[in-house]
Protein backbone atom coordinates (compact mmCIF):
# COMPACT_ATOMS: atom_id res chain seq x y z
CA UNK A 1 0.00 0.00 0.00
CA UNK A 2 1.52 3.28 -1.04
CA UNK A 3 1.53 6.23 1.35
CA UNK A 4 -0.74 9.22 0.94
CA UNK A 5 2.28 11.28 0.01
CA UNK A 6 3.14 8.97 -2.87
CA UNK A 7 -0.48 8.84 -4.00
CA UNK A 8 -0.57 12.61 -4.12
CA UNK A 9 2.88 13.33 -5.57
CA UNK A 10 3.58 10.44 -7.94
CA UNK A 11 1.22 11.70 -10.69
CA UNK A 12 3.15 14.97 -10.87
CA UNK A 13 6.17 13.54 -12.71
CA UNK A 14 6.63 9.81 -12.20
CA UNK A 15 3.13 8.87 -13.35
CA UNK A 16 2.02 12.08 -15.03
CA UNK A 17 -1.26 11.48 -16.86
CA UNK A 18 -0.27 13.56 -19.88
CA UNK A 19 3.42 12.84 -20.36
CA UNK A 20 3.48 9.18 -19.30
CA UNK A 21 -0.01 7.94 -20.02
CA UNK A 22 -0.70 10.39 -22.89
CA UNK A 23 -4.22 11.02 -21.59
CA UNK A 24 -6.22 14.24 -21.71
CA UNK A 25 -4.38 15.50 -24.79
CA UNK A 26 -7.50 16.86 -26.48
CA UNK A 27 -8.23 19.49 -23.84
CA UNK A 28 -4.50 20.18 -23.39
CA UNK A 29 -4.43 21.31 -27.03
CA UNK A 30 -7.64 23.26 -26.96
CA UNK A 31 -7.53 25.29 -23.78
CA UNK A 32 -3.88 26.31 -23.41
CA UNK A 33 -3.56 29.39 -25.60
CA UNK A 34 -4.01 31.61 -22.52
CA UNK A 35 -3.09 31.15 -18.88
CA UNK A 36 -6.46 32.49 -17.78
CA UNK A 37 -8.35 29.64 -19.42
CA UNK A 38 -5.66 27.20 -18.30
CA UNK A 39 -6.32 28.15 -14.68
CA UNK A 40 -10.05 27.58 -15.00
CA UNK A 41 -9.57 24.30 -16.87
CA UNK A 42 -6.89 23.01 -14.48
CA UNK A 43 -9.01 23.83 -11.44
CA UNK A 44 -12.12 22.26 -12.97
CA UNK A 45 -10.40 19.02 -13.96
CA UNK A 46 -8.64 18.70 -10.59
CA UNK A 47 -11.88 19.20 -8.67
CA UNK A 48 -13.85 16.85 -10.89
CA UNK A 49 -11.19 14.12 -10.73
CA UNK A 50 -10.84 14.40 -6.96
CA UNK A 51 -14.54 14.44 -6.12
CA UNK A 52 -15.56 11.84 -8.67
CA UNK A 53 -12.86 9.50 -7.33
CA UNK A 54 -14.04 10.23 -3.79
CA UNK A 55 -17.71 9.51 -4.43
CA UNK A 56 -17.05 6.49 -6.62
CA UNK A 57 -14.75 5.05 -3.99
CA UNK A 58 -17.38 5.73 -1.33
CA UNK A 59 -19.92 3.51 -3.08
CA UNK A 60 -17.43 1.18 -4.80
CA UNK A 61 -18.72 -1.88 -2.91
CA UNK A 62 -22.31 -1.12 -3.92
CA UNK A 63 -21.68 -0.63 -7.65
CA UNK A 64 -22.61 -3.78 -9.60
CA UNK A 65 -19.73 -4.81 -11.88
CA UNK A 66 -21.85 -4.97 -15.00
CA UNK A 67 -22.90 -1.32 -14.89
CA UNK A 68 -19.88 0.16 -13.15
CA UNK A 69 -18.64 2.26 -16.08
CA UNK A 70 -22.00 3.89 -16.66
CA UNK A 71 -22.36 4.54 -12.92
CA UNK A 72 -18.92 6.19 -12.92
CA UNK A 73 -19.85 8.24 -15.97
CA UNK A 74 -23.09 9.40 -14.34
CA UNK A 75 -21.24 10.61 -11.27
CA UNK A 76 -18.54 12.29 -13.37
CA UNK A 77 -21.11 13.92 -15.64
CA UNK A 78 -23.04 15.26 -12.65
CA UNK A 79 -19.91 16.87 -11.22
CA UNK A 80 -18.94 18.33 -14.59
CA UNK A 81 -22.38 19.89 -15.04
CA UNK A 82 -22.13 21.42 -11.56
CA UNK A 83 -18.69 22.86 -12.38
CA UNK A 84 -20.02 24.17 -15.69
CA UNK A 85 -22.95 25.87 -13.97
CA UNK A 86 -20.61 27.41 -11.40
CA UNK A 87 -18.34 28.79 -14.11
CA UNK A 88 -21.30 30.22 -16.00
CA UNK A 89 -22.46 31.94 -12.84
CA UNK A 90 -19.16 33.24 -11.49
CA UNK A 91 -16.67 33.32 -14.39
CA UNK A 92 -18.84 33.96 -17.41
CA UNK A 93 -16.20 35.22 -19.85
CA UNK A 94 -13.90 32.30 -19.05
CA UNK A 95 -16.73 29.83 -19.45
CA UNK A 96 -17.47 31.35 -22.86
CA UNK A 97 -13.87 30.88 -23.92
CA UNK A 98 -13.74 27.32 -22.64
CA UNK A 99 -17.11 26.69 -24.34
CA UNK A 100 -17.58 22.97 -24.93
CA UNK A 101 -14.35 21.96 -23.25
CA UNK A 102 -15.85 22.17 -19.77
CA UNK A 103 -18.55 19.75 -20.86
CA UNK A 104 -15.91 17.58 -22.48
CA UNK A 105 -14.20 17.02 -19.12
CA UNK A 106 -16.73 14.18 -18.92
CA UNK A 107 -14.83 12.42 -21.68
CA UNK A 108 -11.40 13.33 -20.32
CA UNK A 109 -9.73 9.94 -19.99
CA UNK A 110 -7.90 11.03 -16.85
CA UNK A 111 -11.11 11.27 -14.84
CA UNK A 112 -12.59 7.95 -15.88
CA UNK A 113 -9.12 6.38 -15.86
CA UNK A 114 -8.55 7.26 -12.19
CA UNK A 115 -12.06 6.19 -11.25
CA UNK A 116 -11.63 2.78 -12.85
CA UNK A 117 -7.97 2.18 -12.00
CA UNK A 118 -7.81 3.61 -8.49
CA UNK A 119 -11.09 4.66 -6.91
CA UNK A 120 -12.79 1.28 -7.51
CA UNK A 121 -10.09 -0.48 -5.47
CA UNK A 122 -9.15 2.02 -2.76
CA UNK A 123 -10.83 3.80 0.16
CA UNK A 124 -12.31 7.28 -0.32
CA UNK A 125 -9.54 9.39 1.18
CA UNK A 126 -6.63 7.98 -0.84
CA UNK A 127 -8.90 8.11 -3.91
CA UNK A 128 -9.52 11.78 -3.27
CA UNK A 129 -5.78 12.43 -2.95
CA UNK A 130 -5.12 10.39 -6.08
CA UNK A 131 -7.65 12.56 -7.91
CA UNK A 132 -6.02 15.75 -6.64
CA UNK A 133 -2.57 14.41 -7.60
CA UNK A 134 -3.58 13.47 -11.11
CA UNK A 135 -5.43 16.74 -11.50
CA UNK A 136 -2.28 18.57 -10.45
CA UNK A 137 -0.14 16.50 -12.82
CA UNK A 138 -2.49 17.47 -15.64
CA UNK A 139 -2.56 21.09 -14.47
CA UNK A 140 1.22 21.29 -14.34
CA UNK A 141 1.58 20.32 -17.99
CA UNK A 142 -1.26 22.69 -18.92
CA UNK A 143 0.46 25.57 -17.16
CA UNK A 144 3.76 24.89 -18.93
CA UNK A 145 1.93 24.79 -22.28
CA UNK A 146 -0.08 27.90 -21.45
CA UNK A 147 3.03 29.77 -20.31
CA UNK A 148 4.91 29.21 -23.57
CA UNK A 149 1.90 29.59 -25.83
CA UNK A 150 0.67 32.83 -24.31
CA UNK A 151 4.14 34.35 -23.89
CA UNK A 152 5.47 33.52 -27.35
CA UNK A 153 2.12 33.55 -29.17
CA UNK A 154 0.77 36.86 -27.91
CA UNK A 155 3.56 38.34 -25.80
CA UNK A 156 1.48 38.23 -22.63
CA UNK A 157 1.10 36.33 -19.36
CA UNK A 158 -2.34 36.27 -17.71
CA UNK A 159 -3.30 39.03 -20.15
CA UNK A 160 -0.49 41.38 -19.04
CA UNK A 161 1.94 42.41 -21.75
CA UNK A 162 5.43 41.01 -21.17
CA UNK A 163 6.85 41.28 -24.67
CA UNK A 164 5.46 44.38 -26.42
CA UNK A 165 4.18 43.38 -29.86
CA UNK A 166 5.26 45.03 -33.08
CA UNK A 167 1.60 45.67 -33.88
CA UNK A 168 1.40 47.82 -30.74
CA UNK A 169 4.69 49.58 -31.42
CA UNK A 170 6.92 47.12 -29.52
CA UNK A 171 9.70 44.88 -30.76
CA UNK A 172 8.30 41.36 -30.46
CA UNK A 173 6.90 39.66 -33.54
CA UNK A 174 4.51 37.01 -32.17
CA UNK A 175 4.62 33.43 -33.35
CA UNK A 176 1.13 32.84 -34.73
CA UNK A 177 1.55 29.06 -34.76
CA UNK A 178 1.58 29.03 -30.96
CA UNK A 179 -1.93 30.48 -30.92
CA UNK A 180 -3.21 27.44 -32.81
CA UNK A 181 -4.01 24.17 -31.03
CA UNK A 182 -1.53 21.99 -33.01
CA UNK A 183 1.40 23.91 -31.51
CA UNK A 184 0.57 22.29 -28.16
CA UNK A 185 1.33 18.95 -29.83
CA UNK A 186 4.91 20.05 -30.50
CA UNK A 187 5.27 21.39 -26.98
CA UNK A 188 3.86 18.21 -25.41
CA UNK A 189 6.29 16.23 -27.56
CA UNK A 190 9.19 18.29 -26.27
CA UNK A 191 8.02 17.91 -22.67
CA UNK A 192 7.65 14.13 -23.06
CA UNK A 193 11.14 14.00 -24.55
CA UNK A 194 12.58 16.06 -21.68
CA UNK A 195 10.85 14.01 -18.98
CA UNK A 196 11.90 10.70 -20.51
CA UNK A 197 15.50 11.84 -20.84
CA UNK A 198 15.41 12.70 -17.17
CA UNK A 199 13.56 9.47 -16.19
CA UNK A 200 14.64 6.87 -18.78
CA UNK A 201 12.47 4.15 -17.17
CA UNK A 202 9.40 5.90 -18.62
CA UNK A 203 10.47 5.02 -22.16
CA UNK A 204 8.23 2.32 -23.61
CA UNK A 205 10.00 -0.89 -24.62
CA UNK A 206 10.05 -1.51 -28.34
CA UNK A 207 8.40 -4.52 -29.93
CA UNK B 1 -28.79 -10.22 -2.23
CA UNK B 2 -26.18 -11.05 -4.86
CA UNK B 3 -24.13 -8.09 -6.03
CA UNK B 4 -25.09 -8.48 -9.66
CA UNK B 5 -28.72 -9.53 -9.34
CA UNK B 6 -31.12 -7.71 -11.64
CA UNK B 7 -33.11 -6.19 -8.78
CA UNK B 8 -30.00 -4.81 -7.17
CA UNK B 9 -28.69 -3.57 -10.49
CA UNK B 10 -31.87 -1.64 -11.18
CA UNK B 11 -31.97 -0.40 -7.60
CA UNK B 12 -28.43 0.98 -7.64
CA UNK B 13 -28.95 2.54 -11.08
CA UNK B 14 -32.19 4.15 -9.92
CA UNK B 15 -30.73 5.62 -6.74
CA UNK B 16 -27.64 6.96 -8.52
CA UNK B 17 -29.76 8.59 -11.22
CA UNK B 18 -32.12 10.09 -8.64
CA UNK B 19 -29.32 11.56 -6.54
CA UNK B 20 -27.49 12.93 -9.59
CA UNK B 21 -30.68 14.37 -11.11
CA UNK B 22 -31.49 16.18 -7.87
CA UNK B 23 -27.95 17.60 -7.68
CA UNK B 24 -27.96 18.78 -11.29
CA UNK B 25 -31.38 20.39 -11.11
CA UNK B 26 -30.57 22.05 -7.78
CA UNK B 27 -27.46 23.73 -9.19
CA UNK B 28 -29.28 24.70 -12.38
CA UNK B 29 -32.06 26.40 -10.43
CA UNK B 30 -29.70 27.93 -7.87
CA UNK B 31 -27.54 29.73 -10.44
CA UNK B 32 -30.22 30.51 -13.00
CA UNK B 33 -30.66 34.16 -12.06
CA UNK B 34 -26.95 34.91 -11.91
CA UNK B 35 -26.37 33.27 -15.29
CA UNK B 36 -29.24 35.17 -16.89
CA UNK B 37 -27.74 38.39 -15.53
CA UNK B 38 -24.36 37.45 -17.01
CA UNK B 39 -25.92 36.76 -20.40
CA UNK B 40 -27.72 40.11 -20.29
CA UNK B 41 -24.46 41.95 -19.61
CA UNK B 42 -22.76 39.98 -22.36
CA UNK B 43 -25.48 40.97 -24.82
CA UNK B 44 -25.22 44.62 -23.86
CA UNK B 45 -21.46 44.47 -24.21
CA UNK B 46 -21.84 43.03 -27.69
CA UNK B 47 -24.29 45.73 -28.73
CA UNK B 48 -21.86 48.38 -27.53
CA UNK B 49 -18.99 46.69 -29.33
CA UNK B 50 -20.84 46.43 -32.63
CA UNK B 51 -21.85 50.08 -32.37
CA UNK B 52 -18.20 50.90 -31.67
CA UNK B 53 -18.99 52.47 -28.32
CA UNK B 54 -17.44 49.94 -25.99
CA UNK B 55 -14.88 51.08 -23.45
CA UNK B 56 -13.45 48.09 -21.58
CA UNK B 57 -12.49 50.29 -18.63
CA UNK B 58 -16.04 51.14 -17.62
CA UNK B 59 -18.93 49.00 -16.38
CA UNK B 60 -21.18 47.79 -19.18
CA UNK B 61 -24.40 48.80 -17.40
CA UNK B 62 -23.25 52.39 -17.11
CA UNK B 63 -22.19 52.62 -20.75
CA UNK B 64 -25.43 51.06 -21.91
CA UNK B 65 -27.40 53.99 -20.47
CA UNK B 66 -26.90 55.93 -23.69
CA UNK B 67 -28.53 53.16 -25.66
CA UNK B 68 -32.28 53.28 -25.97
CA UNK B 69 -34.05 49.93 -26.20
CA UNK B 70 -37.21 49.94 -28.34
CA UNK B 71 -39.43 47.19 -29.61
CA UNK B 72 -40.34 46.98 -33.28
CA UNK B 73 -43.49 45.36 -34.59
CA UNK B 74 -42.22 43.78 -37.80
CA UNK B 75 -45.71 43.07 -39.10
CA UNK B 76 -46.78 46.70 -38.98
CA UNK B 77 -43.28 47.98 -39.71
CA UNK B 78 -43.15 50.46 -36.84
CA UNK B 79 -42.32 50.77 -33.18
CA UNK B 80 -44.66 48.71 -31.05
CA UNK B 81 -47.15 50.38 -28.74
CA UNK B 82 -46.14 51.22 -25.22
CA UNK B 83 -47.34 47.93 -23.76
CA UNK B 84 -44.64 46.06 -25.61
CA UNK B 85 -43.28 44.00 -22.71
CA UNK B 86 -46.59 42.16 -22.84
CA UNK B 87 -46.11 41.64 -26.56
CA UNK B 88 -42.59 40.29 -26.04
CA UNK B 89 -43.70 38.04 -23.22
CA UNK B 90 -46.50 36.74 -25.42
CA UNK B 91 -43.98 34.31 -26.93
CA UNK B 92 -45.46 31.61 -29.12
CA UNK B 93 -48.60 33.27 -30.44
CA UNK B 94 -46.62 36.20 -31.76
CA UNK B 95 -44.31 34.01 -33.84
CA UNK B 96 -44.60 34.36 -37.57
CA UNK B 97 -44.12 31.42 -39.91
CA UNK B 98 -41.83 32.47 -42.73
CA UNK B 99 -42.91 31.21 -46.16
CA UNK B 100 -40.20 28.68 -47.19
CA UNK B 101 -39.40 30.48 -50.45
CA UNK B 102 -38.65 33.68 -48.54
CA UNK B 103 -36.76 32.05 -45.71
CA UNK B 104 -33.21 32.73 -46.91
CA UNK B 105 -31.96 32.84 -43.32
CA UNK B 106 -33.15 29.26 -42.77
CA UNK B 107 -34.92 30.02 -39.49
CA UNK B 108 -38.51 28.88 -40.32
CA UNK B 109 -40.18 31.25 -37.84
CA UNK B 110 -39.42 34.63 -36.36
CA UNK B 111 -40.98 36.66 -33.58
CA UNK B 112 -43.35 39.44 -34.52
CA UNK B 113 -41.65 41.77 -32.06
CA UNK B 114 -37.92 42.44 -32.03
CA UNK B 115 -35.87 44.55 -29.68
CA UNK B 116 -33.76 47.16 -31.43
CA UNK B 117 -31.24 49.55 -29.94
CA UNK B 118 -30.99 53.25 -30.74
CA UNK B 119 -27.94 55.37 -30.12
CA UNK B 120 -28.69 59.10 -30.27
CA UNK B 121 -26.70 62.23 -29.68
CA UNK B 122 -28.68 65.30 -28.60
CA UNK B 123 -31.87 63.88 -30.01
CA UNK B 124 -30.37 62.97 -33.37
CA UNK B 125 -30.13 59.32 -34.27
CA UNK B 126 -26.51 58.24 -34.68
CA UNK B 127 -26.87 54.51 -35.04
CA UNK B 128 -29.49 51.82 -34.89
CA UNK B 129 -28.45 48.30 -33.87
CA UNK B 130 -30.62 45.47 -35.18
CA UNK B 131 -30.39 41.86 -34.06
CA UNK B 132 -30.07 39.35 -36.92
CA UNK B 133 -29.66 35.61 -37.00
CA UNK B 134 -29.69 32.70 -39.39
CA UNK B 135 -28.11 29.43 -40.42
CA UNK B 136 -24.44 29.20 -41.19
CA UNK B 137 -22.87 25.90 -42.17
CA UNK B 138 -23.41 24.04 -38.88
CA UNK B 139 -25.18 26.37 -36.55
CA UNK B 140 -27.50 29.28 -36.13
CA UNK B 141 -25.40 32.43 -35.98
CA UNK B 142 -26.63 35.29 -33.78
CA UNK B 143 -25.38 38.79 -34.37
CA UNK B 144 -26.11 42.47 -34.65
CA UNK B 145 -25.86 44.93 -37.50
CA UNK B 146 -25.46 48.61 -36.77
CA UNK B 147 -26.63 51.17 -39.35
CA UNK B 148 -25.81 54.85 -39.57
CA UNK B 149 -28.32 57.76 -39.67
CA UNK B 150 -29.21 57.07 -43.33
CA UNK B 151 -30.41 53.60 -42.21
CA UNK B 152 -28.43 51.94 -44.98
CA UNK B 153 -24.73 52.47 -44.28
CA UNK B 154 -23.28 49.75 -42.07
CA UNK B 155 -21.39 51.10 -39.06
CA UNK B 156 -20.68 47.74 -37.48
CA UNK B 157 -21.51 44.09 -37.85
CA UNK B 158 -20.63 40.95 -35.98
CA UNK B 159 -21.83 37.77 -34.35
CA UNK B 160 -21.92 37.06 -30.64
CA UNK B 161 -22.87 33.42 -30.78
CA UNK B 162 -22.32 30.71 -33.37
CA UNK B 163 -20.98 27.19 -33.69
CA UNK B 164 -18.98 27.45 -36.90
CA UNK B 165 -15.63 25.67 -37.24
CA UNK B 166 -12.85 27.58 -35.48
CA UNK B 167 -10.25 28.74 -37.99
CA UNK B 168 -12.61 28.33 -40.96
CA UNK B 169 -16.19 29.56 -40.58
CA UNK B 170 -15.21 30.84 -37.15
CA UNK B 171 -13.19 33.50 -38.95
CA UNK B 172 -16.41 35.53 -39.16
CA UNK B 173 -15.28 36.72 -35.72
CA UNK B 174 -11.92 37.85 -37.08
CA UNK B 175 -11.56 41.60 -36.41
CA UNK B 176 -9.89 42.03 -39.80
CA UNK B 177 -12.98 40.67 -41.55
CA UNK B 178 -15.39 42.56 -39.34
CA UNK B 179 -13.48 45.73 -40.20
CA UNK B 180 -14.49 45.29 -43.86
CA UNK B 181 -18.15 45.98 -43.04
CA UNK B 182 -18.34 49.58 -41.87
CA UNK B 183 -19.08 51.93 -44.76
CA UNK B 184 -20.84 49.32 -46.90
CA UNK B 185 -24.39 50.05 -48.07
CA UNK B 186 -27.24 47.63 -47.35
CA UNK B 187 -29.72 49.15 -49.83
CA UNK B 188 -29.35 50.56 -53.34
CA UNK B 189 -31.11 53.72 -54.61
CA UNK B 190 -34.41 51.96 -55.14
CA UNK B 191 -34.40 50.30 -51.72
CA UNK B 192 -33.43 46.75 -52.72
CA UNK B 193 -31.24 44.76 -50.36
CA UNK B 194 -27.96 44.47 -52.17
CA UNK B 195 -25.43 43.69 -49.48
CA UNK B 196 -23.74 40.36 -50.03
CA UNK B 197 -20.62 38.42 -49.19
CA UNK B 198 -18.89 37.35 -52.38
CA UNK B 199 -16.34 34.64 -53.08
CA UNK B 200 -12.84 36.08 -53.22
CA UNK B 201 -11.92 39.74 -52.96
CA UNK B 202 -14.07 42.72 -53.92
CA UNK B 203 -12.96 44.62 -57.02
CA UNK B 204 -12.91 48.16 -55.65
CA UNK B 205 -13.46 49.62 -59.13
CA UNK B 206 -16.78 47.85 -59.63
CA UNK B 207 -19.92 49.98 -59.13
CA UNK B 208 -21.25 47.34 -56.75
CA UNK B 209 -18.19 47.41 -54.52
CA UNK B 210 -20.02 49.32 -51.81
CA UNK B 211 -22.54 46.51 -51.44
CA UNK B 212 -19.99 43.70 -51.45
CA UNK B 213 -17.80 42.18 -48.78
CA UNK B 214 -14.77 39.94 -49.34
CA UNK B 215 -15.39 36.25 -48.77
CA UNK B 216 -13.35 34.20 -46.32
CA UNK B 217 -11.28 31.39 -47.79
CA UNK B 218 -12.28 28.09 -46.26
CA UNK B 219 -15.58 29.53 -45.13
CA UNK B 220 -17.59 29.78 -48.34
CA UNK B 221 -20.73 28.20 -46.91
CA UNK B 222 -20.64 30.14 -43.65
CA UNK B 223 -20.14 33.38 -45.59
CA UNK B 224 -23.04 32.49 -47.86
CA UNK B 225 -25.13 32.03 -44.72
CA UNK B 226 -24.10 35.47 -43.53
CA UNK B 227 -25.18 37.03 -46.82
CA UNK B 228 -28.45 35.09 -46.84
CA UNK B 229 -29.44 36.02 -43.33
CA UNK B 230 -28.82 39.69 -44.08
CA UNK B 231 -30.88 39.40 -47.25
CA UNK B 232 -33.70 38.07 -45.11
CA UNK B 233 -33.51 40.42 -42.15
CA UNK B 234 -32.91 43.58 -44.17
CA UNK B 235 -35.60 42.57 -46.70
CA UNK B 236 -39.36 43.11 -46.76
CA UNK B 237 -39.94 40.21 -44.39
CA UNK B 238 -37.48 41.67 -41.90
CA UNK B 239 -36.69 45.25 -41.00
CA UNK B 240 -37.09 46.89 -44.41
CA UNK B 241 -40.64 48.13 -43.80
CA UNK B 242 -39.74 49.44 -40.36
CA UNK B 243 -36.66 51.26 -41.67
CA UNK B 244 -38.77 52.79 -44.44
CA UNK B 245 -41.30 54.04 -41.88
CA UNK B 246 -38.47 55.52 -39.87
CA UNK B 247 -37.07 57.30 -42.92
CA UNK B 248 -40.42 58.84 -43.91
CA UNK B 249 -41.32 59.89 -40.39
CA UNK B 250 -37.97 61.67 -40.20
CA UNK B 251 -38.58 63.40 -43.53
CA UNK B 252 -41.82 64.77 -42.08
CA UNK B 253 -40.25 66.13 -38.93
CA UNK B 254 -37.52 67.86 -40.89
Amino acid sequence: MSTSREVLLNPLVLKNPITLQILGICSALATTSKLETVTAMALSVTLVTAFSSFFISLIRRQIPGSIRIIVQMTIIATLVIIVDQLLKAYAFSISKQLSVFVGLIITNCIVLGRAEAFAMKNPPLPSFLDGIGNGLGYSMVLFVLGFFRELLGSGKLFGYTILPLTTDGGWYLPNGLLMLPPSAFFLIGLIVWAVRTWKPDQVEKEG
Amino acid sequence: MARDSTTRLLGVAFIICLVCAVLVSTTAVMFKERQAHNREIEKKRNILQIANLFDPGRPVEEQFKKVQVRVVDLELGRFAAADYPAALAGGEQTRYNIPPDKDSAGIKTRPRYMEVYLVSDQGRLQQIVLPVYGKGLWSTMYGFIALGPDLSTVTGFGFYEHGETPGLGGEIDNPAWRAKWPGKMVYDQSGNVRITVIKGAVDSGSPDARHRIDGISGATLTARGVGNLLTYWMGENGYSMFLQTMRTSREKTK
